[in-house]
């Protein structure tokens, strides 16, 4: 490797490390007012592509040169901006009073809106952008080329930097941004315009994801992806930075952006792991990112499972729904009995994060990895081992609860939104093994011929065992619930220096959580794979952690019911939208976000609320 | 008297429902299910459905096919293995298609493929082009239209060959498609190129391109050819990057796919000139067929036609023929109606080979080069896929059945 | 031998010294008050001896033996039970629920998971609960709890353990004037009945006065008077730093 190699890789990194710390420092920042996790982020990055493809050469058209190059960059982030205020204003600032996670979902239902809205607005195709008048030649450094546009974008990142820093340190904007990163308390107490202050800070977000993606243009074509491509690696350089530390982000891109640049040399094919490796490095060294403090301990009371009086008849009704459930094969056709499986199937899947969300207050964005490994499991037995079905179940169950107890044995030194965001990067390293050992998983095709034995060969048989074992697996984990491991959990959940000042040992009680979860979880992936006949990625990738937390939110976290009620809601929503309109995820986006401004408990835990009220 | 009128209306309602039910049990519709990825995949899938529909709307204003017209019923596969197969699910025991065609993604594919194997069901896949749906996936029930991986690469390689290029740099997107494509085009290299080496991979994850930083790692290694299977808005950063630093200059650089006009519109006007593909160069095909065809897709939809429209049209009158050849909707009799059968196309006449129902349809290859403002093919040929189809011994040591 | 021991222990925060060279012994029976102004350092010293905050130097002996790195867990094994500044109880369960969760640890039971959590020595909670004098509300939720009575909670659990030392950062914060009195009567029989030494610390000199058998007096991190709490009252040093030169300490209002 001659060195102008080395310098040319080395400012193609800078290059990537500033166009990411752009966008990324916006998530940062919104995250350390808001404390909302904005899912949505990557959405409106992707809008300000699109709006900055579509603006720009229309400005370049009526004039040709620089200025209106970057007056139409800039005016698009602002468009962007003012959809974040849009956002905050007619969405979040309604349910800043429900539990943060309940933010979470919202922004989940934006992302989906935001898909279907930017191909209705912009068209599906890719729109390339016009390169930057001026810039349009490279330079000659070290004897190579390399395009001038990358050495501006290499200044933006420091520019911005330097601007956020102006903000935050000179004006009184900024102080109360400060102020609120490092106590939300306290600011509410000084008797600040809190919602002003909250608009303000999503604009400042959405402008800087807005600027991020309008950079891209004379780079990357404005394309549909776009969104959930940098969601994740804005994840990463946040979560490493420190949540809530500009200059910690900043530092956090410039490694992945080197560690990207020159990853590929050594590993042409680890492109997709790298960086989630890093993060799990991190976290596992420096809890807290680089520059992130431990959250305050505040007298926010956690949500989730509390202590109530066992409901009236709850057995007999639980029995008859179970009956009934059971009788289902006797009048429900073949899809019905498809869909009545899957819906069994997420149940039991959001039941097992239920352990670990509701009563362990231990919010795991990475769930689908013990869901995988439970489907993988099983399926890798199948196709390795020949083995029947009655085999791979308990192959996948362990499969799963040993992921679970390698992954939780990191996870558990952490809190909080590190702790989701460790379980995120497992998942993605998962992901990433399945997708990528291709002789041994099938990578993306995945494995196919996991069909169940003859037995459960049918329909009705299949949907039989699935309720039994999902009734079983479900009894089960209530039972743990009510017994003293689970209030022990859930002491932790509530305090955790009471629980230690008791001798609860904490960390080995949220090991052994995640196994349990991790082995239901895995039940449940097994219980998948053969329904389906088939496993791929798909199964570890975040949008099946985020299908387990939104059906566990919609149910609702405070109620055993919930995610039951969750997953058929889910379920059912989707597969009666889908076959509707080819805008399905417009509506499913809205009916998420109805259902987050309607019933912000969840749906069993609002409507307990109200008949509580009533009472 | 009003009691009586409306008794007598009500039985008139009756006798006109009654006709009606029986009319419509001669005439009623051969239902044809379909999936593909409309919401995730909209810029390659709605040209597509463009052409099926166009297709269906010709054959039922020429009387559908066994004097029935044809219905098909058309549902979003989530662009996920899991949805894809449980929207097939409701069309073949809901809706009771005859049989089942679409599908944009590999891995949908290859779900897809397993499922019909499953339930016994002919499933056709017009897009996917993964080999595993014809050859270690493949089955009895699953037929594939599109000119595989294999078969598109062996026709670059033999572009190769002329070019006389030996070290040889490869580019192509981290998953199932980029990786069969890259390893094929590895060993058909080596065994038409005598001396012939690959000098650097890179494998970015898809959509995820490090532009910059991977053309300076493939510019690094030196080499007179590269094999592009990029695409997509990957493709369009590593064109960019590429002609910005010069990589491409001397070069012989051969691309999968990035002749077809799904590519080469987001392109505009910056198409690499000179690049050596496989496409669609559909507005010079002078066959009165094809330009049927694309006369009659510009005035219903003011569009370009692109890869996808012409593969759903053709798809859509393969299915036609093949009923019609069956005489009925059962499952064997459409099975044997299709293997080993000769279709005329649009894009000329295809056999559907029975030992790994792949079709022989093949493709255009040619040269980049800008017209106007955006890109298109010159020098290009249509070649006939027979030649460059897997033989027969390796379908066999590949195929389970 | 003393049933605590502290030796010089020191704790910085940045340029913050929160407890330099921090030495002193609590003995069986004992009620011993640290006092200080706000930021002291009286949390940090008790953060040391419960297990939440490891010290930079120094040592922590109970019955002789250095606990000094030891978590919080094996200390509450090794009998030292405490309240916090601001109460940390189980706010999702019952009152009752809080108490029993304790016993359940107290008795090594929290890995039990075929047995129902709720039929774990629900007496000898409501025991403690009467003793405290939360016993009517034994059923309610924790989190509808006025502070005070949470406070009187987590003495219940904190007694749990059967400690043979009980930390208590401001007991009686948040209560009314009667309230402490009774709280502080209460804890006072207790460290006599039961001998346990316990230290506590509190703003409320009329409640030192009253209760404490010694008296620690921290500035800025440092011990600068220890003794009776008449020895306190004369020493001129605590009235000019602390009190503020303080006409006297008589303990009226
Ligand atoms: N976790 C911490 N981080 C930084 N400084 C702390 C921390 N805890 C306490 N301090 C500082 O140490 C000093 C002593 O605090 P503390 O022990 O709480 O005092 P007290 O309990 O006597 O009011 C104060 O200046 C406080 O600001
Ligand atoms: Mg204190």
């Amino acid at each position: 490797m001659d060195l102008s190699f080395v310098a040319i890789q080395a400012l193609n990194g800078l290059a990537s490390a500033s166009s990411l710390f752009i966008t990324a420092c916006g998530l940062t920042l919104v995250f350390g007012v808001t404390r909302i996790v904005n899912f949505a982020h990557g959405s409106l990055y992707m809008v300000g592509a699109f709006t900055a493809a579509t603006l720009v050469p229309w400005m370049l058209e009526l004039w040709f040169g620089p200025v209106s190059f970057w007056l139409g960059i800039v005016i698009s982030a602002l468009i962007v901006g003012l959809l974040g205020v849009v956002i905050e204003v007619l969405l979040l600032r309604r349910i800043y009073g429900a539990p943060e996670l309940f933010q979470l979902l919202a922004t989940f239902g934006i992302v989906l809106v935001l898909q279907d809205l930017v191909v209705q607005i912009f068209g599906p195709q890719d729109i390339l952008g016009p390169r930057a008048p001026g810039l349009r030649a490279p330079v000659e450094i070290l004897g190579r080329r390399f395009p001038s546009y990358e050495l501006v974008l290499i200044a933006a990142g420091p520019a911005v930097l330097a601007a956020v820093w102006f903000v935050l340190r000179k004006t009184r904007f900024g102080t109360l941004i400060r102020a609120a990163t490092q106590d939300r308390e306290m600011v509410a107490a000084l008797g600040v315009n809190q919602a002003l202050l909250f608009t303000g800070t999503l604009f400042l977000g959405a402008f800087l994801a807005g600027l991020g993606g309008a950079l891209q243009i004379p780079r990357v074509a404005a394309n549909t992806g776009m969104d959930l491509s940098i969601i994740a690696e804005c994840f990463v350089v946040t979560v490493v930075g420190g949540m809530g530390s500009v200059p910690g982000a900043f530092l956090a891109a410039l490694i992945i952006g080197q560690l990207q640049a020159f990853g590929i040399l050594i590993f042409p094919k680890s492109t997709l792991v790298v960086v989630f490796l890093l993060m799990a490095v991190v976290l596992a060294i420096r809890p807290y990112g680089f520059f992130g403090r431990p959250e305050i301990l505040g007298g926010t009371h956690a949500v989730g499972i509390a202590s109530r009086k066992p409901m009236a008849r709850g057995t007999l009704l639980a029995t008859i729904g179970i009956v009934l459930l059971a009788c289902l094969p006797l009048i429900g056709d073949p899809y019905l009995l498809k869909v009545a499986t899957e819906i069994l199937v997420f149940a039991l899947f959001a039941f097992s994060l239920q352990l670990l969300i509701g009563v362990g207050g231990l919010v795991s964005f990475g769930h689908a990895a013990f869901f995988g490994l439970g489907a993988y499991g099983s399926a890798l037995t199948v196709k390795w081992l020949g083995a029947p079905m009655e085999a791979a179940f308990p192959a996948g169950l362990l499969l799963a609860a040993l992921g679970a107890a390698l992954i939780g044995a990191f996870v558990v030194r952490l809190s909080g939104i590190y702790l989701a965001m460790m379980t995120l990067a497992a998942a993605q390293i998962l992901y990433a093994i399945a997708f990528q050992w291709v002789e041994v998983t099938g990578g993306d095709n995945g494995i196919v011929g996991v069909w169940p034995s003859n037995w459960v060969a049918g329909r009705s048989a299949y949907y039989l065992l699935t309720l039994a074992l999902t009734v079983i697996t479900v009894l089960f984990l209530k039972k743990i619930i009510e017994s003293p491991f689970g209030y022990a959990l859930r002491a932790a959940r509530d305090s955790e220096p009471r629980a230690e000042a008791i001798g609860i040992a904490v960390r080995q009680q949220r090991w052994l959580a995640f196994i349990l979860a991790g082995a239901g979880a895995g039940i449940a992936g097994s219980l998948y794979a053969f329904s389906r006949g088939s496993v791929d990625p798909s199964l570890l990738g975040i949008p099946t952690s985020v299908d387990a937390l939104t059906m566990l939110l919609l149910g609702g976290i405070q109620t055993i019911a919930g995610p039951l009620a969750g997953s058929a809601v889910l379920h059912i929503l989707r597969d009666q939208i889908m076959p509707l309109t080819s805008l399905w995820r417009l509506f499913l986006g809205l009916s998420i976000i109805g259902m987050v401004l309607v019933f912000p408990r969840g749906l069993v835990g609002t409507i307990r609320q109200w008949g509580e009220d009533r009472a | 008297m009003a009691k009586t009128s409306m008794t007598g209306w009500l039985a008139l309602g009756v006798a006109l429902a009654l006709g009606a039910s029986a009319a419509q049990a001669q005439t009623a519709p051969i239902k044809i299910g379909e999936l593909n990825s409309y919401a995730k995949q909209a810029a390659f899938t709605v040209p597509y459905r463009d052409g099926w529909r166009l297709a269906v709307e010709e054959i039922n204003a020429k009387g559908g096919v066994l004097g029935r017209p044809i219905e098909v019923i058309s549902r979003d596969d989530g662009g996920t293995t899991g949805d894809a197969t449980r929207v097939a699910d409701e069309l073949v025991t809901r809706e009771g298609v005859s049989l089942l065609f679409g599908s944009f993604l590999s891995n949908v594919g290859v779900a897809m493929a397993d499922y019909a194997n499953q339930k016994k069901i002919v499933y056709i896949a017009a897009e996917p082009l993964t080999d595993a749906i014809t050859m270690a996936q493949g089955n009895r029930y699953t037929f594939r239209i599109r000119p595989n991986n294999f078969m598109q690469v062996g026709m670059l390689v033999e572009q190769a060959k002329a070019s006389g290029a030996k070290r040889w740099a490869i580019v192509a997107p981290n998953y199932e498609y980029g990786q069969s494509a890259a390893a094929v085009f590895k060993r058909l290299i080596k065994e038409s190129v005598p001396g012939a080496e690959i000098v650097a991979e890179q494998y970015p994850a898809l959509g995820k391109i490090e532009a910059g930083a991977t053309v300076s790692a493939l510019e690094q290694a030196k080499p007179d050819g590269i094999f592009n299977v990029t695409f997509g808005p990957d493709l369009t950063q590593f064109v960019r990057e590429g002609n910005t630093r010069g990589l491409f200059e001397g070069k012989t650089v051969l691309s999968l796919l990035t002749g077809e006009p799904e590519w080469l519109l987001p392109l505009k006007d910056e198409v690499p000139e000179g690049w050596i593909v496989t496409g669609y160069p559909w507005d010079e095909i002078t066959e009165p067929k094809h330009k049927a065809f694309v006369d009659a897709y510009r005035a219903k939809y003011n569009d370009t036609p692109r890869l996808g429209s012409l593969l759903g049209y053709m798809v859509l009158y393969m299915i036609r023929d093949t009923i019609e050849r069956a005489g009925s909707t059962d499952t064997d009799a459409i099975i044997k109606a299709l293997e080993d059968a000769k279709f005329d196309t649009v894009a000329g006449t295809v056999t559907m080979r029975g030992i790994d129902n792949q079709s022989s349809m093949g493709a255009w290859v040619g040269k980049l080069v800008l017209k106007g403002k955006s890109g298109g093919m010159s020098d290009w040929k249509y070649n006939d896929g027979t030649s460059y189809m897997p033989s027969e011994a390796e379908v066999k040591a590949a195929r389970k059945d | 031998m003393s049933l605590l021991a502290v030796e010089r222990l020191n704790k910085a925060f940045g340029g913050v010294v929160a407890a330099h060279d921090v030495s002193f012994a609590v003995e069986r029976g004992e009620m011993l008050a640290l006092i200080g102004p706000n930021g002291a350092g009286k949390s940090t010293v008790f953060n040391m001896i419960g297990g939440q905050l490891p010290p930079d130097r120094g040592a922590v002996l109970l019955e002789d033996k250095a606990i000094t790195l030891a978590s919080p867990q094996e200390r509450f094994r090794q009998g030292i039970g405490r309240t916090f500044q601001i109460a940390q109880a189980f706010h999702s369960m019952t009152v009752c629920e809080n108490v029993q969760m304790a016993l359940i640890s107290h008795h090594r039971e929290s890995r039990a998971i075929w047995t129902e959590a709720r039929q774990h020595h629900r007496r000898d909670a409501l025991d403690l609960l009467s003793q405290v004098g939360m016993a009517e509300a034994a059923d309610r939720s924790c989190s509808v709890l006025a502070y005070g009575d949470v406070k009187r909670v987590e003495l219940a659990i904190a007694l749990a353990g059967e400690p043979k030392l009980l930390l208590m950062d401001e007991p009686t914060a948040g209560m009314a004037f009667r309230e402490r009195a009774a709280l502080m009567d209460l804890t006072h029989s207790i460290a006599r009945t039961r001998r346990i030494g316990i230290l506590f610390t509190e703003h409320d000199m009329d409640v030192v006065f009253g209760h404490a058998s010694r008296i620690l007096v921290l500035l800025r991190g440092e011990i600068i008077a220890a003794g009776s709490p008449a020895e306190i009252r004369e020493n001129a040093q605590v009235r000019q730093a602390y009190l503020g030169n303080a006409p006297a300490l008589t303990g009226a209002p």
